[in-house]
């Protein structure tokens, strides 16, 4: 060990763990988690935004807070830490947007308590971080959220601009002027099915484009 | 003929593997079998011989949908003529609602057979027939006032989401002509509920006499206005507002006609989503608290897209269920759901194309535990026989 360099902060290995993430190991397109919040916050894109961004916030540190644990927790009772330190860390988010946003609170309402059963966190939990270095950990919760979040913005942005004919509140469908010629905002983009429906156009681009991800027969 | 076929062969080779035009072929080919009848026949293993293929099959069932389908052109006529006060003869009044359907049918056809035209390119398939049938069911169950534009857009989405993304003809789960209608229903809900969009002209503002009202006889039994309702007769007839091709039950027989004598629909499946209809009515009338539960139960057959429902959307062969005894199953359940969703559940006045919807979903389970069932019998009965040979 002695004689072996330290490895950077920024090995390519470690570049991989935050990349991957994002596209070939999506959580929601490729590993198909967190489905749930991904159809129910993603109306608009303001919700989405500060959804994506706490549950980044809460993998990351739940998976560096249980990687610096990693070698004095039971094996029996891991669960049940790994679910303490999620629920720490999202009472501290959601008290913190209670504070200092509360209409995005007030719109995210029970999923930002909700984040404690977000799939993605607890299988980076038991998959990564049990077994890897707190900083490999730190960065590998950051790039699941960003994941995760990347996607609920993309559906947030088609929702929200379909659906409600805004960007982030701004009404571009009126202010392009398409009303008056007889455009009408589409009521399907705002139930839950279609936050489902994109989701699948989504995974179904992606596969077009990554042809490794198909199954084989 | 013969000049035709010659001036075919002539720029087939344009088309086939290595030609000029080879990315083309399925189009080619699509054209080709349109005017001709194919000359490819299977080759190996014992197969039944017979001329009906899919083309012809479509052709029959759009045969079944002209009655509908004239008579919806007069009724456009005959609604707005009404609405407005004046008297027409018959040709003025098909005419003017031929004229206002045309479109329709026009932008169904056209966004559909393009995307298919497409689809088949990218993927190296034949162009499939299966569309001729959907672009025409589409307008027919739409309301006459609904903008181009989100035709259009139902009709892509069915086509995209509802049928190629599960493979094309052939595979769909749901009834690509009812994807339409849905995505329509929940996506502008203001175009296919109300008063106002079930008769040409009412949407723009335009004067109607006193006493007109433009809302189908479903839509007043959901408010509970009955007052206005018309009789038995005018809605068997299908002089009453209501989705362009579902207004007349008499049309739609003649369709049931067609469809079961040339055994291209199921009549198992369309006498059984009345059974089931007139099995639902007759138990809410038994156990009615309101004027709409104490409705005849034969209404609900002439009112709204009941008729046109069985008819048309609950025989299709692809998203319908395979098995005879499922046919009875399927077919019953969609004629209960559907009263069962107009009478009880205020927010949808019309339940035949959710109750559609919804047992198209379940159309392979129903399959699957008839075939167990038939499995599990024969398996008793092979153990009847070796445990007699054992004896």
């Amino acid at each position: 060990m002695s004689n072996t360099e330290k490895e950077p902060l920024f090995s390519p290995k470690n570049i991989k763990l935050l990349t991957a993430p994002l596209g070939r190991n999506n959580p929601i397109t490729v590993q198909v988690l967190g489905i749930c919040s991904a159809l129910a916050v993603t109306v608009k894109l303001k919700p989405a935004l500060v959804m994506a961004l706490s549950v980044t916030i809460v993998t990351a540190v739940s998976n560096l807070v249980i990687a610096l644990m990693r070698r004095s927790i039971p094996e029996r009772i891991r669960i049940i830490v790994q679910l303490v330190v999620i629920a720490t860390m999202v009472i501290l988010v959601d008290q913190f947007l209670k504070a200092f946003a509360f209409d995005v609170s007030k719109q995210l309402s029970v999923f930002v308590g909700l984040i404690i059963t977000n799939c993605i966190i607890m299988g980076r939990l038991e998959a990564f971080a049990m077994a890897n270095k707190p900083w490999p950990s730190f960065l590998d919760g950051l790039g699941n959220g960003a994941g995760y979040g990347i996607i609920l913005v993309i559906v947030a942005f088609f929702r929200e601009l379909f659906g409600s004919g805004t960007f982030m509140g701004y009404p571009v469908m009126q202010k392009l002027g398409i009303y008056s010629v007889g455009y009408e905002n589409n009521g399907m983009m705002i139930l839950p099915p279609m936050a489902l429906i994109v989701v699948g156009l989504i995974i179904w681009f992606q596969r077009s484009r990554d042809h490794a991800l198909i199954e084989k027969k | 003929m013969n000049s035709l076929r010659k001036k075919i062969d002539r720029i087939k080779p344009h088309f086939e593997e290595g030609g000029r035009f080879s990315k083309l072929r399925s189009v080619f080919e699509g054209l080709e079998t349109f005017l001709f009848v194919p000359d490819k026949v299977t080759v190996r293993g014992s197969h039944i011989r017979d001329s009906i293929d899919l083309k012809r099959t479509m052709t029959v069932v759009i045969i079944a949908l002209i009655p509908a389908f004239l008579f919806g052109a007069y009724n456009v006529g005959l609604q707005h003529y009404r609405s407005i006060g004046i008297e027409g003869s018959v040709v003025q009044l098909f005419w003017f609602g031929f004229l206002k359907i045309l479109p329709l049918v026009i932008v169904s056809y056209g966004v559909g057979l393009g995307i298919e035209f497409i689809a088949a390119q990218i993927r190296g398939h034949e162009i499939n027939e299966g569309f001729l049938v959907s672009g025409l069911l589409i307008p027919l169950v739409m309301p006459i006032d609904v903008p181009l534009w989100m035709v259009a857009v139902s009709t892509a989405f069915a086509v995209i989401i509802g049928k190629e993304v599960f493979g094309g003809t052939g595979m769909n789960i749901f009834n690509p002509a009812l994807m339409a209608r849905a995505f329509l229903f929940f996506s502008y809900p203001g175009w296919m509920t109300g008063d106002k969009v079930w008769v040409e002209g009412l949407t723009k503002g335009q004067n109607v006499i006193d006493g007109f009202s433009g809302a189908t006889p479903l839509g007043m039994l959901a408010i509970g206005e009955t007052g206005n309702m018309p009789s038995f007769m005018e809605m068997f007839l299908g002089t009453i507002p209501g989705s362009i091709g579902e207004t007349s039950t008499v049309a739609i027989l003649i369709g049931a006609l067609i469809l079961i004598v040339t055994g291209i629909g199921s009549w198992k499946i369309i006498v059984s989503v009345f059974g089931g209809g007139l099995a639902m009515g007759l138990l809410l009338n038994a156990v009615a608290v309101n004027s709409y539960m104490e409705l005849p139960a034969y209404y609900h057959f002439v009112m709204g897209g009941f008729a046109f429902g069985a008819v048309f959307m609950a025989t299709d062969p692809v998203s319908g269920t395979q098995t005879e005894t499922g046919k009875w199953i399927y077919g019953f359940l969609i004629g209960v759901l559907s009263v069962l969703l107009r009478v009880l559940n205020p927010a949808y006045p019309e339940g035949v194309m959710l109750a559609i919807l919804m047992m198209n979903m379940f159309a392979p389970l129903i399959d699957h535990f008839v075939i167990q069932a038939n499995i599990n019998r024969r398996l008793k009965r092979l153990k009847v026989a070796t445990n007699n040979i054992k004896k």
